[in-house]
């Protein structure tokens, strides 16, 4: 990894747009997040009907028009949404900005699966005949979609990828901004994590046939990490986008920095399809935090990944005893308790509503949280009201998927 | 199918491959890529909607008989004469 104490390879954050299902805005959702309130609510989906999801409300239309909302798909819309929100909220002069030193880079869980169960269905209304499969099929499916659809609609000519991460993809896309920058490849890297997942009906199933499927009669309390009542994953769509740039291009245009990725990690298990591993968890963590020159003790907020599956939750509660066991000051908190599981959004709209404690002195619970699985306890876990704490400077956010990808950022208050 | 009838299919899937356009003032003999925004995507969707609503299988080399509404209803006239 580049020496990030090197001034000009310092990376920084200096935009925020986002959709969550309890916010489309970093206000919102940080209101939100320290009220209480979930996005959870009830939906139907295909072929199963009734489930519970995190949905999103945002403006469509707000940088779309609605012949680009039927070209595109969901994914790019929530892309497009996010990239704009970001560019506008970090003040950049768009019609200036070189284009082609532009990047974006976006984590993703799954793509393709939304338009392909589309089609499917649409030909079984005409006898399963294939003449009638769109056109549009290729580009909405094609794995770089999110990223192209932003490139597309705002103009950019640098690179652009999706990059597909499982569940840690949040995390990836932000520290393949990191990497790019320090490459210097980009002079501004629009990056983060989308998702579209609730609008394939497979999701939804394959989670209930591996018996990881919440459900609960209040769909506010359906998603319950570390929690004893805990069933399952509440599915969620969402985008967390970020400007990110050089702490020297940031500065010279005057920007206002949310915060700097001092430490960034990732690892593969190598274990398993699905179980995770809390030994690879744990090593991923040591990494990152030795990239940053940090202790754990120096770690303010540990955002954790807990999607309220069993062994899941077991796992990471594993690796965070190990790493933070002795770290009393350090607050754990859980960002699913609210909004479910946005998949490839997860890791960005969980690190993103964070960043705020750095100036708000807060930090946002983890809900539902009404009897702590012992195996999951840890006495540093904010449960279901805000904590106050002053001096907030560090942020460790940890994202995880199948197939054994751990993701780990580290993200410090701006100081000069 | 009358040919008002069939202009008034066109028009509706110009609606919805178009939805921003305003289509009130749309003149039938001049070509619609010269009164909006329609690319070959958009001109395919034209294709793909008449061959899911009246089963219909326009040949490739046929697409120029689709360039104005004009010329699409004269085409299609014969074509959708039973349905």
């Amino acid at each position: 990894m580049t020496n990030g104490n090197d001034y000009s390879q310092r990376i920084v954050i200096t935009g925020i747009g986002l959709t969550s299902p309890n916010g489309n805005n970093l206000a919102e959702f940080r209101e939100n997040l320290l009220a209480g309130r979930s996005g959870v609510r009830p939906y139907k989906t295909r072929y199963i009907g009734d489930v519970l999801a995190g949905v999103c409300d945002f403006d469509t239309l707000k940088y779309q028009k609605r012949k680009e909302l039927r070209r595109g798909t969901r994914v790019g819309s929530i892309s497009v949404y996010c990239a704009n929100e970001a560019v506008n909220d970090a003040g950049i002069d768009w019609e200036k900005t070189d284009k082609d030193r532009v990047g974006v880079y976006l984590g993703i869980t799954e793509h393709g699966n939304v338009e392909t169960e589309n089609e499917v269905y649409e030909i079984s209304q005409f006898d399963y005949d294939t003449t009638v499969w769109t056109h549009h099929h290729n580009p909405r499916t094609v794995a770089n979609n999110p990223a192209g659809e932003v490139t597309i609609n705002m103009g950019i000519t640098g690179p652009h990828l999706t990059l597909g991460a499982a569940c840690a993809a949040g995390n990836a896309g932000l520290i393949q901004a990191v990497q790019m920058l320090r490459l210097n490849e980009v002079d501004l890297a629009i990056a983060g994590g989308v998702s579209e997942s609730i609008h394939t009906f497979g999701i939804f199933a394959a989670f209930h046939s591996q018996g990881a499927l919440a459900v609960h009669e209040d769909p506010t309390k359906a998603s319950r990490p570390f929690d004893t009542a805990r069933n399952g994953i509440v599915v969620a769509e969402g985008g967390g986008i970020c400007t990110v740039e050089r702490l020297p291009d940031a500065l010279k245009r005057g920007a206002k920095i949310y915060g700097e990725i001092i430490g960034y990690a990732m690892n593969s298990d190598a274990t398993d399809f699905v179980l995770p591993d809390s030994a690879r968890q744990e090593q991923c963590i040591r990494l990152a935090l030795k990239r940053a020159n940090l202790n754990p003790q120096d770690i303010d907020i540990v955002s954790s990944h807990a999607t309220a599956t069993e062994q899941g939750d077991i796992e990471e509660t594993k690796a965070l005893r190990n790493v933070f066991g002795q770290c009393s000051d350090t607050c754990i908190n859980n960002t699913k308790s609210f909004i479910g599981h946005a998949m490839g959004a997860a890791g960005a709209l969980e690190l993103l509503g964070n960043i705020p404690s750095f100036e708000d002195d807060a930090i946002h619970a983890t809900i539902n949280l009404d009897e702590i699985d012992p195996r999951c306890a840890m006495d540093q876990i904010v449960a279901n009201h805000p904590k106050s704490k002053t001096g907030i400077k560090t942020i460790l956010n940890n994202s995880f998927g199948m197939l054994g990808i751990n993701s780990v950022v580290i993200v410090k208050k701006y100081e000069e | 199918m009358a040919p008002a009838e069939i202009r008034q299919v066109i028009l509706d899937i110009l609606k919805k491959i178009a939805p921003d356009e305003d289509l009130s003032s749309l003149d039938d003999s001049v070509p619609f890529r010269e009164q909006m925004e329609l690319d070959s995507m958009d001109f395919l969707d034209i294709v793909m909607e008449l061959r899911k609503a009246y089963r219909v299988q326009i040949p490739e080399e046929d697409y120029h008989h689709l360039g104005t509404m004009e010329s699409t209803v004269a085409y299609l006239t014969p074509v959708l004469k039973d349905v």
